[in-house]
């Protein structure tokens, strides 16, 4: 085990690049889901504010 | 059609002359990054001599970049730009004909200027005759591309700096070849006809196209 | 086949089917990359022989190659959607663009940042001016362009067609830049990276490059498909559709 996690020393960079493509694509994600949230949230006020104008 | 030319080449140039600083800006700003590198990488002959041509060549990139803002920026805030899209002279030829314009003021005060910097940074004289050469050549290109940029981003917030963030990238073949030509002139001045074509190429290609792309820039930009 | 391709063209058509696809993506991009990480770690051999033999940092192979390859067809991707765009006149070609530009930039710095963690036990270096490199960072500062012009426009159909036309103009000016940095001097051409052939590369290693490729194409189209479908709902907030969906999802 600990030796497929040194990766014959070279452990710093198969990780390194290894690491960041996986951090990178995962913030992507979780921006993308957090975006959507807020969107449909924010939308989701704007409609009810508008259909409360509307029947008043 | 080319009294068209002429007549928006002319009267770019006279309003230029009306408000001369402008240009002289321009030339200044040049001189000065020139002339602050060396005070920032060391004053050593050889040094300076290596590192001239590209600093020459980033500095007329800057330069030109900086000036780019400007080409489209008048005519459009007056209104001109709008009676220009509704001439019935085709729109590429008034773009080329600014672009002429504005490269007559900027671009070529550079290349006239460039054996003193050149004297600066200790080039040979034969290095000094084929950076003026290959300014002459490329800053031209430099315009022309830029006046894309400068079409798409007109009237924005910022359009300066982000005029240069989509422009300079596409320079990188300007400035290789140009500031190659130089460093090459220094070890076999035969060497840099190969150079001198292909910133010649890169010209005509520009000089047709460039101007198509800009004029469908302006388009978008002002519907 | 009668298919009428214009219907999917309608932002409130596709919407439903990208919410679809999505979840379809993703369990492919898992799969893919399981068999891809696994193949590329386990059955791959530790050193590779030959005239330029590599330790097992050539694993970063299977990240390298595939994000390299994703950064420009993305690119390619990009600019089709934005000549669709330009010369149809259709909106969610447009928003597809724009879909994909932050993916493409995500995979070129990830291209960029694998070569650099190569490079430095095979070549001794992080970073040199090979031509490849340097065009993968011009690549990348015309997808910064191309988001920044887009985002700094506020009339989303000039922001959508101006920064089309410079996303076109940039596609025309890739191979010179390469060709340029390729060959600084016309007289003699020289290069770092080695010559690629795919037909040399050890079976297993092609394979799992291969997966991996696979892998990161359907982890676009998910991301892709993520953010448009985001993107068609802030531009059509105001349809009845996007209403009636609003309205869905507030009782659910």
């Amino acid at each position: 085990m600990s030796e497929f996690f040194s990766q014959g020393g070279f452990a710093f960079f198969v990780w390194g690049a290894y690491g960041m493509v996986a951090a990178l694509l995962v913030i992507e994600i979780l921006q993308l889901r957090a975006q959507r949230r807020t969107l449909l949230a924010r939308l989701g006020r704007l409609s009810r504010m508008r259909d409360t104008g509307a029947t008043e | 059609m080319f009294r068209v030319f002429w007549t928006v080449l002319k009267r770019d140039l006279t309003l230029a002359m009306r408000r001369r600083t402008d240009v002289l800006t321009t030339l200044f700003f040049f001189v000065i990054v020139v002339s602050l590198f060396p005070l920032g990488v060391g004053t050593e002959r050889k040094v300076l001599a290596t590192l001239g041509p590209g600093v020459v060549w980033v500095a007329a990139l800057l330069a030109s970049m900086l000036a780019l803002e400007r080409l489209f920026a008048a005519d459009y805030e007056d209104g001109t730009l709008e009676q220009m899209l509704l001439t019935a002279q085709p729109l590429s030829l008034l773009v080329l004909a600014k672009v002429a314009a504005h490269w007559l003021l900027t671009g070529l005060p550079l290349v006239l200027i460039a054996p003193l910097v050149g004297m600066q940074y200790h080039l040979s004289d034969a290095a000094i005759g084929v950076m003026m050469l290959s300014l002459l050549l490329g800053t031209p290109v430099l315009s022309l591309i830029g006046a894309i940029g400068a079409a798409l981003t007109l009237g924005l917030r910022g359009g300066g700096i982000l005029l240069s963030l989509l422009i300079l990238p596409l320079y990188i073949p300007i400035l290789v070849y140009g500031s190659g030509a130089v460093q090459v002139s220094d070890i076999a001045i035969a060497d840099t006809q190969p150079y001198v074509a292909l910133l010649g190429a890169f010209l005509m290609v520009a000089a047709i196209f460039a101007p198509v792309a800009s004029s469908a820039a302006l388009r978008i930009s002002l519907e | 086949m009668a298919l009428n391709w214009f219907k999917f063209a309608s932002p409130a058509s596709f919407y439903p089917i990208a919410g679809r696809l999505v979840p379809v993506f993703w369990v492919l991009t898992l799969a893919l990359l399981a068999v891809g990480l696994y193949w590329g770690f386990f059955q791959t051999a530790d050193q590779l022989g030959g005239s330029n033999p590599q330790k097992e940092y050539y694993r970063i192979i299977f990240i390298h190659v595939p994000t390299a390859w994703m950064s420009m067809w993305l690119y390619m991707i990009l600019v089709g959607w934005a000549a669709i765009g330009l010369v149809f006149n259709t909106r969610l070609s447009f928003m597809m663009a724009n879909a994909v530009a932050p993916t493409g930039a995500i995979f070129t710095f990830l291209a960029l940042w694998t070569g650099a963690f190569w490079g430095r036990p095979s070549w001794g270096t992080y970073w040199d001016w090979d031509p490849r490199l340097t065009s993968e960072l011009a690549l990348f500062f015309l997808y910064i362009g191309y988001i920044a012009l887009h985002s700094a426009i506020d009339d989303t159909r000039r922001a959508d067609r101006a920064s089309a036309l410079l996303a076109i103009v940039g596609l025309i000016m890739v191979p010179v830049i390469f060709w340029s940095i390729n060959c600084p001097d016309p007289n003699q051409c020289a290069a770092l990276h080695q010559r690629s052939n795919l037909m040399r590369i050890e079976g297993n290693i092609l394979f799992s490059m291969l997966i991996m490729t696979l892998a990161f194409w359907m982890y676009s189209f998910a991301t892709t498909f993520m953010r448009l479908r985001s993107i068609i709902l802030t531009r059509e907030a105001e349809s009845a559709w996007v209403q009636d969906i609003l309205t869905k999802e507030a009782r659910a």
